[in-house]
């Protein structure tokens, strides 16, 4: 949370007021999970789980692309990578159950890996061929996944991967409702206070990062490439190190979503997902940490809100459903997509480094 | 030998069709460096127009000769592709020159995610099968089946393009069209408009759309309000292998990608011993753009630009 | 007076509070049949489909199946224990979304509905059915075909379809000992339900003594198939078989006769539909396909169906709207049958139902499976599907033969 802190500090405020600021924070995301169920159902603790999930792959993505300046439209790959990672060792695919405390950090590492294989070949390239052969990779990783059931069964095709362990220490599963301390958690809310805790972390890193001597690498490749290197950037270890940073961050969100889902296959993995993250990443402010994050959370909710309205809306101003919800959801989504662009071309929260350069 | 000639028989037939898409993306992105991703939707758009217009008129009972039907419905589906060309123009690209890069890029997906639920709410969910209009023959040319409706595809594309060419290099807007994209800022200096120059290449991009959404779904036989998305990326796929933003480059990637394609889904299994199969055709055609982009960084036609000139 | 008062005011609440909650509290309270005038219960059926994507139109099919059962059963004034029932569809959009299945059960589940049919996919309906397990909602799905699914253990778990192995080995064994085909070729569309069934069929086919000459992929969203038609016909195959649905069948059919394909075309359930004549044009004529279930004209109910939802929906049925109906129809039978809309009381009788639907006779085995389900070979004549075989299924269908 540095950036309420950069905030109140430069109000001159008090040291009591960032610390109540973040205590509020804190209290809120705590009493989230149950305030949600109780107010809307167990619903919204799932679609909130799910936006956590995005926001670790925006914030992911955001190196790449927002940081480095890399367009990547093929980053759902590492989020498949960790997925199956996880899903394969963990499950009764070949009869192992390795722990999350091994299988989330290896995710993380081969993640990371893959996204310096992407890096590799793609260095020379720049803008939207840099962006077709992302995409391409993303494919091809998808298909992969999707027919390496024979001659070797590996990831069991189009069938998909089932009876993914769930996060778990000890006794203590993630994904069962039990009573803790005399308060009721059912599985989903446990799941949310995990999330939590790495989506957190992951901010933590990226803020650390992003001002950072790396970080500074970056913003300078993403300005002016010939420049950086004139500078003393090593720009192929720089670049290949955005795409390894954030691939990570993909692995890692991925093997929670195997473990959250239970189930994983293929068809998860399409380009389409592919393309919400970077309308996250771009509506919300690219390079800038907050705005991914808002721009997460809204992308994630704000199709489920549609869902939730549409019907009870129409009910009142016409009396009955006139268009179909989910025709209707789509629409709105998509008209969203525009307007927020034309009003806020930069996104909705743009990085301040932007700001400047308008004022300038 | 008889089955080599009929694979590129079959993705010559598909990669024409590529090449009208690819031009569409080629020419947009030329003018203004922006990938508009909506332009899959415009060969749905097209492709459905022309659709209904034909149904409504083999219903009506006329008795009108098939060329009659087939030219009426391309005469209906070109100016509602051009107009919707226009409109996301004006309305979504036009406000966000000079916006950062990825700006417009969003609101190219956002313009075909609308234009996709109104084609379902207009034309409904369903798969429409292309009525046969025409009577199809098929020819054999050295055991190769090569039918009409191919011959005719390959040759239309192939005017298409040439009429294209002729407009880009021998007409005043082909002059300011050349000018813009090298450098708008000057052209404008010029006397160029450079939003008149724009919007006719968007409309000349939907035109060809037209065309090609109602060859690929009386080719195919088949249209719903989906077709345009996955089209849509091959051919953007075609016009970055070929070299976006040049002509030329657009008709080669997309020529051949389909034969690309065609070849990989025949051949891939035979060349690795049935380990992959055709189901791995897409890999391959992936393969070969990523192959080609790291020796040729710009595409196969694409100027070899320095890093930031 | 008060009692009959406290009756209705007791009912009023638990309706408020939700049906699943109210069965319990039944046992302490007066049973509302006694009273004067006894309330009409409210149930609520969801049903999951893809509403939105390239699957919608078979999504939205099963949509207004599900509400065609519902009108008809709200008709049909039935009572539940004594108390009249009305019944109210929740349709739900998981848009294919494996990772939106969830989400969407959950919202059901919140929802507190009586019973679920759905979902449409494979892919949604297992990470679906965990949520459903965990609240006791029974779920049918009318369609998803992976073993998988109710291999899992749950007791909510259940399909009116036969999974791919049930109907896969039966349309192998039959391309091998009835079509006598000698050398096969199969193309899949590498989806969960294609590739399942495509791989069954490989394996009883073969193990009936037919050779597979060629094993070809395509996509769910592709409309080109020339590369492997061309590809298919140097290995000289005498049939095709194909995993997937109509719209793919249909412009491969179209796509094979212009290529000159001769062989004997076979498919699935996912292919049997009216859309395909529509899709495939003449081309169809003489393509096999197989249904679980008997042909709708043996069935007594089943001849007014296709009809009625015509007339209802101004469309024809488009892929699984029989199945989709059935397993409302089954969740109507097991409540009857228990007295109860509650789905811990009606649960267990949905497990020893035996319930003659439109699509056959419907029993589940252990697991949830259906059991003996018959499957149907069908042709594609004058565009209709005419039954030409009836394969397995108990009682006097087997016979038909």
């Amino acid at each position: 949370m540095r950036f309420v802190a950069r905030h109140a500090t430069a109000e001159g405020g008090a040291g009591w007021r960032i610390w109540a600021g973040v205590t509020l924070v804190s209290l809120a995301l705590a009493a989230l999970p149950f305030a949600l169920a109780a107010a809307f159902g167990q619903t919204w603790v799932r679609v909130v789980n799910l936006a956590l999930l995005y926001v670790m792959l925006a914030l992911g993505l955001n190196i790449v692309v927002g940081f480095a300046g890399l367009l990547d439209l093929g980053y759902i790959a590492f989020y498949a990578v960790g997925a199956y990672l996880y899903a394969l060792l963990a499950s009764p695919q070949f009869g192992v159950h390795l722990p999350f405390w091994i299988t989330l950090p290896l995710g993380f590492l081969v993640a990371a890996c893959f996204g310096a294989l992407l890096g590799a070949p793609t260095l020379k390239l720049r803008g939207d061929y840099l962006a077709i052969v992302t995409l391409g990779f993303g494919e091809i990783i998808r298909i992969f996944l999707n027919n390496l059931n024979a001659p070797v069964n590996i990831t069991n095709g189009p069938q998909g991967i089932n009876l993914v362990d769930p996060l778990s220490i000890g006794g203590f599963s993630f994904n069962t409702r039990e009573t803790l301390l005399g308060v009721d958690f059912t599985g989903p809310q446990k799941y949310y206070y995990a999330l939590l805790a790495l989506t957190l972390g992951i901010i933590v890193l990226n803020i650390r990062l992003k001002d950072s001597r790396i970080g500074r690498a970056w913003e300078a490749i993403r300005e002016d490439e010939i420049a950086a290197r004139a500078m003393g950037i090593n720009t192929r270890n720089v670049k290949l190190l955005a795409f390894a940073m954030g691939a990570s961050f993909g692995g890692l969100a991925g093997g929670l979503f195997a473990s959250i889902q239970g189930f994983i296959s293929p068809e998860s993995f399409s380009l389409l997902e592919s393309i919400t993250v970077l309308s996250m990443v771009v509506l919300g402010g690219m390079g800038n940490i907050a705005g991914v994050i808002l721009g997460a959370v809204l992308l994630t909710g704000l199709p489920e809100v549609i869902r939730f309205t549409v019907v009870p809306a129409q009910q009142a101003v016409f009396g009955k459903v006139i268009v179909d919800p989910e025709a209707i959801r789509m629409l709105l989504f998509g008209l969203a997509l525009i307007l927020v662009m034309l009003l806020r071309p930069a996104g909705l929260w743009p990085a301040t480094l932007r700001k400047r350069e308008f004022a300038r | 030998m008889d089955i080599l000639l009929q694979q590129l028989v079959n993705g010559v037939t598909l990669g024409s069709i590529y090449a009208l898409v690819a031009l569409g993306y080629t020419m947009v992105y030329g003018i203004v460096g922006l990938i508009n991703f909506a332009h899959g939707e415009l060969v749905m758009a097209g492709a459905l127009t022309a659709l209904s217009v034909i149904q409504a008129l083999m219903a009506s009972g006329l008795g009108l000769p098939p060329v009659v039907i087939m030219m009426a419905g391309l005469l209906v589906a070109m100016p509602v592709c051009m107009l919707l060309a226009y409109a996301m123009e004006r309305i979504a690209y036009r406000p966000l020159r000079g916006a950062p890069r990825l700006a417009p890029l969003i609101t190219a997906i956002g313009v075909s995610i609308v234009l996709q639920n109104v084609a379902m709410l207009f034309w409904g969910r369903s798969y429409f099968s292309f009525p046969g209009v025409v009577k199809v023959t098929t020819y054999s040319f050295g055991g190769a089946a090569v039918t009409d409706q191919q011959i005719v595809i390959v040759l239309l594309a192939a005017a298409l393009m040439a009429g294209l060419l002729l407009i880009v290099h021998r007409t005043r807007l082909g002059l300011a069209m050349r000018a813009t994209a090298e450098n708008s800022a000057v052209a404008g200096l010029m006397g160029v408009d450079a939003n008149r120059v724009i919007v006719a290449a968007f409309l000349m991009g939907a035109v060809l759309a037209a065309v090609a959404g109602l060859m690929v779904s009386a080719y195919y036989g088949i249209a719903h309000y989906y077709m345009g998305f996955m089209l849509g990326l091959k051919a953007f796929t075609a016009a970055v292998l070929g070299g976006i933003g040049n002509l030329g480059g657009a008709m080669l990637g997309g020529l051949l990608l389909g034969v690309i394609e065609s070849l990989g889904a025949g051949y891939i299994g035979d060349l690795t011993g049935d380990v992959l199969g055709s189901n791995y055709q897409d890999v391959f055609a992936f393969f070969v753009l990523i192959l080609v982009l790291t020796v040729r960084p710009s595409g196969l036609l694409g100027e070899r630009v320095s890093e930031r000139a | 007076m008060t009692r009959s008062r406290f009756c209705v005011a007791a009912t009023a609440t638990l309706l408020f509070l939700g049906i699943p909650g109210c069965g319990e509290d039944k046992k302490s309270q007066p049973a509302p049949k006694t009273g004067p005038a006894a309330q009409t219960l409210s149930v609520t059926i969801g049903v999951v489909a893809p509403l939105t994507g390239p699957q919608s139109h078979i999504g939205k099919d099963l949509e207004n199946a599900v509400r065609l059962a519902a009108e008809d059963a709200n008709a049909a004034k039935i009572s539940i224990g004594g108390s009249p029932v009305k019944f109210q569809v929740m349709a739900e959009d998981d848009q294919a979304d494996p990772k939106m299945a969830p989400v969407v059960a959950q919202k059901l589940a919140d929802a507190k509905v009586n019973a679920v049919v759905g979902h449409f996919n494979s892919g949604t309906t297992i990470p679906a059915s965990k949520i459903y397990s965990d609240a006791g909602i029974p779920q049918i799905s009318p369609s998803a075909t992976n073993p998988k699914y109710t291999e899992q253990g749950f007791k909510t778990a259940f399909r009116v379809v036969a999974n791919d192995n049930q109907q896969g080995k039966v349309v192998g064994e039959y391309i091998a000992r009835n079509l006598k085909s000698k050398a096969l070729a199969i193309i899949d569309d590498r989806t969960a339900y294609g590739q399942g069934v495509a791989d069954v069929v490989e394996k009883s086919a073969t193990a009936a003594g037919t050779k597979v000459v060629a094993r070809e992929y395509t996509t769910d969203k592709s409309t080109d198939f020339k590369a492997i038609l061309t590809k298919i016909k140097g290995r000289k195959p005498d049939a095709i078989f194909f995993g997937g649905i109509d719209t793919q069948a249909g412009p491969m059919l179209k796509q094979m006769k212009g290529l000159g394909i001769a062989a004997q075309y076979v498919g699935a359930d996912g292919i049997q539909s009216t859309e395909l004549f529509k899709l495939g044009g003449d081309a169809v004529e003489g393509t096999l396909a197989s249904f679980p279930g008997l042909p709708l004209d043996r069935m007594p109910q089943g001849k007014g169906f296709g009809e009625r939802y015509r007339t209802k929906w101004n469309q024809e049925v488009v892929l699984y709207a029989p199945q989709g109906y059935d397993a409302f129809n089954v969740f109507v039978e097991a409540m009857k049958k228990a007295g109860s809309t509650e789905p811990a009381k009606f649960l267990p009788e949905l497990a020893r139902i035996d319930y003659s639907g439109i699509t056959g006779p419907i029993r589940f085995d252990e697991k949830g499976d259906i059991k003996d389900g018959p499957i149907t070979m069908f042709r594609a004549a004058a565009g209709k599907w005419v039954a030409v075989a009836t394969i397995g299924g108990p009682g006097p269908a087997a016979e038909k033969k």
